[in-house]
């Protein structure tokens, strides 16, 4: 997640200062992850100094932290930018889980068992999801359906890997 | 386990020479929600229809409140079945000649409830499940969504004991699936009703307090050992 590229699109919203745009942002997106005020302030030199953004004024009786910061026209060419390049899909060809199912078979322990244990945990996360999600707002709703999504993936290939154990035995110890 | 309302242990069915269930047991507390998992072709079907008395096991026992399943007679075993179960399923359950509010009264209309009495009771679930706007429309002129949240109203206006539900999203696209589980499961939690919950589905497992998985026949519970 790019955090200098979320802070301009606030940004697009109109001026703001740095504690401004940490609550914006913490309301958003940071539900689990607030950002740090360092890591504001930080983001936001380096957005000034590649000419993205721009000072524009100060608040009355402010300190550095009240600067307000605008958008610049660059700032705004970056953002349609960086929001119509896809994000690269991950691809976890070194599954864990995968060593743990061979290493369990090669070494003649119920690789079931692996494969049981993990969908324990799977489950337990998905119902703290489920739970969380009819407490939550539609901004929490559609946070906690993306990580379903993909909790849901991995369970689907602990099912398959399961029916699959015996051919994948003999492959093992042939 | 304490306050166990239903158990079956060590059930047998065989379908011709397939056999379904190959030793299969779970027990349901009073309240509880819980999965059945499996793949297509596990047993998980065939297990609720053994634990719900529609199929009798070959050999094993179905232990309801204390009472033996395969002891009582279809009568009885009907009037339970009518009274303190509850049942969804995928699609095909509504009476497509009837009403869907005729159709959420029908279980009580058996029961010898008087009809202005069962619609009235019909009514006030339809509007628990939020669709009184189908009352007097037939199921072929509502919305899958809609039927299904029918189908669970009818299966909670009797107050069961216990709600069977088999697969009951499986015809539902995800936004549907999510709107029938909240109500399903939110509605058995407020009459204190147990819902067996089979599904292939993990994110409609998550609506449950914990899961029995069936594989080949069998029951697997690794967390759950009784």
């Amino acid at each position: 997640m790019s955090i200098g590229h979320a802070l301009l699109g606030l940004l697009e919203t109109g001026p703001r200062h740095g504690y401004d745009l940490k609550r914006a942002y913490d309301e958003r997106f940071g539900q689990d992850r607030p950002l740090a005020y360092g890591q504001v302030y930080s983001t936001l030199s380096r957005l000034l100094r590649n000419g993205l953004v721009e000072e524009s004024g100060v608040e009355p009786g402010g300190g550095p932290d009240r600067k307000r910061y605008a958008i610049t026209h660059a700032g705004v060419t970056d953002v349609a930018e960086w929001l119509v390049t896809p994000e690269k899909p991950q691809i976890y060809l070194q599954s864990a889980l995968y060593t743990k199912v061979v290493l369990a078979l090669m070494s003649g322990r119920s690789a079931e068992d692996v494969l049981d244990a993990q969908r324990v945990a799977h489950l337990k996360a998905m119902r703290e999801l489920t739970a969380r999600k009819q407490e939550g707002d539609l901004a929490d709703q559609l946070i906690c359906d993306h990580a379903l999504f993909h909790l849901e993936a991995d369970l689907r290939w602990l099912e398959l890997t399961t029916a699959r154990l015996a051919d994948l035995g003999a492959q093992v110890a042939s | 386990m304490s306050d166990v309302l239903l158990v079956g242990t060590d059930l047998r069915k065989s379908f011709g020479k397939t056999p379904a269930l190959d030793g299969a047991g779970m027990s349901v507390a009073a309240g509880e929600v819980v999965a059945v998992l499996g793949p297509s072709g596990s047993g998980k079907s065939t297990l609720l229809h053994c634990l719900a008395g529609i199929v009798a096991p070959e050999s094993g026992t179905v232990v309801y409140a204390g009472r033996e399943l395969s002891a009582m007679g279809d009568k009885e075993r009907s009037a339970l079945r009518r009274g303190e179960f509850g049942f969804v399923f995928q699609f095909g359950q509504l009476v497509p000649e009837l009403t869907c509010l005729e159709n959420v009264a029908l279980p009580l209309r058996l029961g010898g409830t008087p009809r202005k009495a069962a619609e009235a009771a019909a009514r006030e679930w339809l509007g628990r499940v939020r669709v009184d706007e189908v009352a007097d429309k037939r199921p072929g002129e509502v919305s899958g969504g809609q039927g299904q949240r029918v189908a669970v109203a009818r299966a909670l206006v009797t107050r069961p004991k216990v709600i069977f539900a088999d697969e009951p999203t499986g015809a539902l696209d995800s936004l549907s699936g999510e709107e029938v589980m909240r109500l399903l499961v939110g509605t058995a939690r407020e009459t204190g009703a147990a819902v067996v919950l089979v599904t292939h589905e993990a994110r409609v497992a998550a609506y449950s307090d914990r899961e029995v998985v069936v594989r080949d026949g069998r029951t697997r519970e690794p967390e759950h050992a009784w």
